[in-house]
């Protein structure tokens, strides 16, 4: 099947299997492999990206339900060289190790930002909580969260 | 950063300590940078394993047996073939090579052939156009199995028959164990063993097995090179020992065999052992395509090894001054099929059975044994996890029954450097054991938290639809220290290389190879680090990691990458500097090559009979660390929640001080897991849980703020006095959080992950 969709503000079309998701469109056919594959079950949160601006599992889209959509993943939130300023929070706490969770997680940050811009650290540890990192035990996540936001601790 | 919107990072909480001893001269290395893959992280351009591509790619998929042991009867690879897209379907008979590979003994099929040994041995492989076509082609091949009865309960697996044929492991200078399904046997004896005291605790104590679980899974890409040859784009810890078990089982010759550093996802030691290296490249050889496999989560929890499950029987005996006279351990570790690297686990989990506690006797047994179970092999502590777990138990267990304060009889008894181990070793370098445990206890717990509050910030989080009147604290403490690099006699080397040459501008530049994994670890910002401070200069490239222009590395495991590279690289470019001085300091449009060879001080094995040092020593170094904990359980719907973590740690010389807090608060994390959720559930060899909706592993829900203390004690036999960070507080938390729970249930809570049920004492 082919499908028109815009990615990060760019029209893009592929053709797709009926039953790929959005996740192996986005990486396999339109090469952006940005977003993660870490379960592919919708428990991870590693292929987070915002769907006309809604925070979705692109694993748990089907690419065909994207048809006619916006998706905006991790290679479309800076602006050209410039990062995002969640995206140099991330690195100036320290909260990028092997950096496998850290797309998911910097979607997942700026869909939080944008809703809640001064998240309590609760609000922060349940909007996350969708987002496993294996490396970091979430403290140095949790920081750069709180930095972006302009928190001061 | 630093632009005025966006305020600079708080001052973190770890506080350092002055060396110890100002009087050796190790030198600084510059100060750290960000991490220099950082960038390409936040943006989604690093590119990892699984995000690999080439021209005219196929996918590769991987046949795993569904049983857990089995005898092979028949294979028809007709309908496999037949399906669209497929251009190969490949069994053992398609290995051109040795038929078995491993990472310490060749005793693991490339490809099952006669018998499967665990569920999810690779049985044949299919490439195919699309990976769902490679799937489907898979699912028609015919397997015949006949199933057998697995040896599933490794206490008794010495009892039952042999699941190889073959003796694998024998006659590597370990004890001669006539037992069958024994992978080693290690016997410590030291002081004398019946040695009694005043006072005896004893307890059995069970940890399950633990996935590595790291996010990114077993990927890469194999290309042929049309002249017989193949690179290999992986995800791996030691590029040099892949290479040297692919080679001979594709029947080529290593150099034409080369492996590259795909971005690592983690990794944990679940990636020391090969996966999909030598599938992807038979897959790649026999199409002449470019091959890429992926593996999905549930094949992942297949793919690797594990964290070997233990039982340890423990006795400890103490004087009336609770100063500990004779500790005896037997253990037994659960191997799985396959032998991996059981032999080294096996030894970590005895020689560091005592802890680090000077101890005038000991007894400790340990076995390692083969089973139907999922092969297990090194993860992130590496045996010494599971006798922390026991030995940490036992010294509460102690402390109660003389009254006195748990840290203070770890302090009465603290070893220290001039100390002797179990081994017979006597403790040369740095190992400031009484110092960790007083930093850690002078951290302030936190106060008890009101009620009523959110229900986030309940045992259970939102799933407790109490008020939390149930709800109790506790607070625990442990300790636990295990070796930094490879140990018994194995000839443990890093290479590098170090490249000068002017650019355009005429200034000189730096290439340095390694062929140091980055696991995430950032070690490529340690060789970047110790490269500027040699060279004095900022022009420092970084070359690829690959087996292709540089030696071994060794492995970046047993918390040993940061101190070999530091080493190999400051070797390298103090040989390139003295070469510059020779020619005059300039190089008059020439250039320099340097290759260097780091070894960390020799180690011997260690007597088969009596586990007793054969030479100086057998281990190289010790790192370890205290933790204290609070956490608050419900004691009536089981549910817990870890509130803090104190830590102190001996991190030697921190080079990068962020990024060893952050090895800390990682690897608290996942002995968290290991004392609350995680486990790989098995019955008779099958594993039902391998999907992380059923295998657990610790979300931003489940994890305290972790406040870390780096106590500075320079290693004095490594460059600039560094220590590998990685694995002590996984050795340790675990240990610390059953402490804390035990404190506030009261239960002996003897096996982990802890369950609702244990808390509840169901
Ligand atoms: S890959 Fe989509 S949630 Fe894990
Ligand atoms: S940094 Fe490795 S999973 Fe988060």
């Amino acid at each position: 099947m082919r499908i028109a969709l815009v990615v990060n503000r760019e029209p893009h079309e592929a053709d797709v299997w009926e039953g790929e998701s959005l996740l192996f469109a986005l990486r396999e056919r339109l090469g952006l492999p940005g977003s993660k594959n870490a379960c592919e079950q919708g428990e991870c949160g590693s292929c987070s990206v915002l769907l006309d601006g809604r925070l979705v599992c692109a694993c748990l889209v089907l690419a065909v339900q994207a048809d006619g959509h916006e998706v905006i993943t991790v290679e479309g939130l800076g602006d050209g060289d410039q990062l995002h300023r969640v995206q140099e929070a991330f690195l100036e706490a320290g909260a990028v190790q092997c950096g496998f969770c850290t797309p998911g997680l910097v979607v997942a940050t700026v869909d939080l930002l944008e809703r809640v811009p001064q998240p309590s650290d609760d609000e922060i540890r349940e909007a996350l909580a969708g987002n496993l990192c294996r490396c970091t035990g979430y403290a140095k996540i949790f920081d750069a969260v709180r930095l972006a936001a302009g928190i001061q601790p | 950063m630093g632009d005025g919107t966006v305020p600079r990072m708080h001052q973190r909480r770890a506080t350092t300590t002055a060396p110890a001893r100002p009087e050796l001269e190790l030198g600084r290395v510059v100060p750290a940078e960000r991490r220099l893959d950082g960038v390409p992280k936040v943006t989604g351009q690093f590119a990892y394993a699984s995000d690999l591509s080439a021209a005219g790619m196929l996918w590769g998929h991987t046949l795993r047996s569904p049983h857990a042991h089995a005898r092979i009867r028949a294979l028809d690879l007709s309908q496999a073939l037949a399906q669209p897209g497929v251009h190969a379907v490949l069994t053992h008979e398609d290995v051109p090579g040795q038929k078995r590979y491993g990472l310490e003994f060749a005793d693991q099929p490339v490809l099952a052939f006669d018998r499967v040994r665990y569920y999810g041995e690779p049985v044949a492989l299919v490439a195919a156009e699309h990976p769902e076509q490679a799937r489907r082609a898979a699912a028609r091949i015919r397997v015949e199995y006949e199933p057998l009865e697995p040896v599933a309960d490794a206490p008794r697996a010495t009892e039952l028959p042999p699941i190889h044929d073959h003796r694998w492991t024998h006659g590597h200078g370990y004890l001669d164990d006539p037992r069958p399904n024994v992978v080693r046997s290690l016997v410590i004896r030291h002081g004398d063993p019946d040695a009694g005291g005043d006072v005896s605790v004893a307890g059995v104590y069970e940890l399950g097995m633990q996935d590595q679980a790291f996010l990114g899974p077993e990927s890469g890409l194999a290309v042929p090179d049309g002249d017989g040859g193949v690179d290999i784009y992986v995800a791996t810890q030691w590029l040099h020992v892949d290479r040297d078990q692919v080679a001979p089982c594709l029947g080529l010759r290593p150099e034409q065999v080369r492996l590259h550093l795909a971005g690592v996802g983690g990794s944990f030691g679940g990636r020391e052992d090969l996966s999909m290296q030598i599938h992807a490249a038979l897959l790649a050889l026999r199409t002449n395509r470019p091959v890429k496999m992926v593996y999905s989560r549930e094949e992942s929890f297949v793919g690797h090894v594990h964290r070997h499950p233990a039982r340890i029987e423990a006795e400890h005996r103490a004087d009336r001054d609770g100063r500990l006279v004779c500790v005896r351990m037997r253990i037994v570790l659960d191997g799985g099929a396959y032998a991996s690297s059981s032999a080294a686990v096996t030894s970590n989990a005895a020689c560091f059975a005592c802890g680090p506690y000077a101890v005038a006797n000991a007894l400790i047994e340990a076995t390692s044994v083969y089973t139907n179970n999922p092969p297990c092999g090194a993860m992130r502590g590496f045996g010494a996890v599971q006798t922390c777990f026991a030995a940490e138990a036992q010294m509460d267990k102690l402390a109660a029954a003389l009254a006195v304060d748990p840290i203070e009889l770890r302090l009465r008894n603290a070893l220290a450097p001039g100390d002797t181990l179990p081994t017979g070793q006597r403790v040369s370098g740095s190992l400031p054991v009484a110092e960790v445990i007083r930093r850690c206890a002078e951290l302030p717990l936190p106060e008890p938290e009101e009620l009523p509050r959110d229900a986030i910030r309940l045992p259970g989080g939102a799933g407790n639809t109490t008020r939390g009147e149930g709800v109790r604290r506790g607070v625990g403490f442990a300790l636990g220290f295990k070796n930094l690099c490879f140990s018994e006699g194995f000839d443990d080397y890093c290479a590098a290389r170090v490249r000068l040459f002017e650019n355009a501008g005429g200034e000189l530049v730096a290439e340095v190879h390694c062929a140091a994994a980055e696991v995430g670890q950032g070690v490529t910002n340690v060789i970047a680090q110790v490269a500027r401070t040699e060279l004095g200069t900022e022009n420092v490239v970084l070359a690829p990691h690959t087996t292709a222009t540089v030696d071994s590395a060794g492995s970046s495991s047993a918390s040993r990458m940061t101190w070999m590279a530091a080493g190999a690289i400051r070797l390298a470019c103090r040989a390139a500097r003295e070469e510059l001085e020779r020619r005059g300091g300039a190089l008059a449009g020439g250039e320099i090559g340097v290759e260097r060879v780091y070894r960390h001080p020799r180690t011997w094995p260690l007597d088969p009979d009596t586990g007793q040092i054969t030479g100086e020593r057998a281990h190289v170094a010790f790192a370890c660390a205290a933790m204290r904990v609070v956490v608050e359980v419900d004691a009536e719907l089981g549910l817990t929640r870890v509130v803090w973590i104190g830590a102190a740690q001996d991190v030697g010389r921190a080079l990068n001080p962020q990024a060893v807090e952050g090895q800390i608060e990682g690897g608290t994390a996942q002995g968290l897991g290991l004392a609350l959720m995680e486990e790989i559930s098995t019955r008779g060899g099958l594993i039902d849980n391998a999907s992380f909706t059923d295998y657990l592993i610790p979300t931003a829900l489940d994890v305290p703020p972790v406040e870390s203390v780096l106590v500075e004690d320079p290693e004095p036999d490594a460059p600039y006095g560094v220590k590998g960070v990685g694995e002590p507080p996984t050795v340790v938390s675990t240990a610390a959080i059953a402490s804390a729970l035990r404190d506030a249930t009261g239960r002996e809570l003897a096996r982990v992950p802890v369950r609702p049920d244990d808390v509840v004492g169901l």
